[in-house]
């Protein structure tokens, strides 16, 4: 068995890889680097291109981690893969709100919720 | 010196003649090494905190420090390890002022694009002034570009746009 990244933690629902963040705080660059490297091997090894991000853990964001999101945004939709997002706590939907990036994203309050119809 | 730039809510000038307010704020030197933001902000949180701020405001401060200091290291000092990053700051029961300066050259904050529009909404960078002016009451950069400064105040706005979006998009 592969060993887990990280950064990140996966588990398949169905053809859906769902991706929860190990850090509390996506804030400094050095750890966007290495979380962007290993969403960015996922997009590669990922059949089915649909990953879900759950945000549960995740209590500070920064405009890096922002961009990060949007680099794997269009990583995915080169493959024809979808990106949805979920369980984003309020504080941190309002800086998706005020970069007007939750137009961007396919945001849904849980990994239930996404799942449905992805 | 003279200082241009404008607050998420509240928009105003300063001029020198507010220089001397802030003669007493606090420094720390850090190298220009990206995990150099901890310092800073361990200290200033700390202040914070006995201070009374809200979590909404120590949020607001933590994201707007990142973002300055990441700033002036990669975009003022260009990642040049010989150089370095001043943080000065003063933490006070009615507010919080932050000023972050880099041995860069510079730039011209009116010339960053407004990363919600169309053609930039869609690029990974370029977001880092916006959401500290949304999440502060003044954000100023100096007439060279090489230093901004940040104020928060705790009975100050929410941060954010007028208009109430939906969760969903």
């Amino acid at each position: 068995m592969a060993a887990q990244p990280e950064r990140l933690k996966v588990n398949a629902f169905g053809d859906v890889s769902v991706v929860e963040f190990s850090d509390r705080k996506i804030l400094d660059e050095l750890c966007i680097l290495e979380i962007q490297e290993e969403l960015s091997k996922l997009v590669e090894a990922t059949t089915t291109g649909k990953l879900l991000l759950s945000f549960k853990n995740v209590e500070h964001l920064s405009s890096a981690a922002l961009g990060m999101l949007v680099t794997l945004k269009k990583q995915l939709e080169e493959k024809d893969g979808r990106l949805r997002l979920s369980d984003i706590n309020p504080q941190i939907f309002e800086v998706f709100k005020i970069t007007r990036l939750n137009r961007v994203f396919d945001i849904h309050p849980s990994v239930d919720k996404a799942r449905v119809g992805f | 010196m003279e200082w241009f730039g404008r607050g998420g809510q509240r928009s105003r000038a300063v001029t020198t003649a507010n220089e001397d307010r802030f003669k007493a704020l606090k420094e720390i030197i850090v190298p220009t090494d990206l995990a150099a933001v901890k310092q800073p902000e361990q200290a200033i949180l700390e202040e914070a905190a006995r201070c009374g701020y809200c979590e909404n405001a120590v949020f607001a401060i933590k994201l707007a420090l990142e973002e300055a200091i990441v700033n002036a290291i990669r975009h003022g000092n260009k990642l040049d390890p010989k150089k370095h990053i001043s943080v000065r700051y003063e933490v006070t029961p009615e507010r919080i002022v932050i000023e972050v300066r880099d041995e860069g050259n510079g730039f011209k904050p009116h010339a960053i694009p407004d990363p919600t529009e169309p053609d930039f909404i869609d690029r990974p960078h370029g977001r880092g002034i916006m959401l500290m002016r949304a999440y502060l009451d003044e954000v100023q950069f100096c007439e060279t570009g090489n230093m901004v400064r940040l104020v928060k105040h705790k009975e100050g706005s929410e941060p954010g746009r007028p208009e109430d979006e939906p969760y969903v998009k």
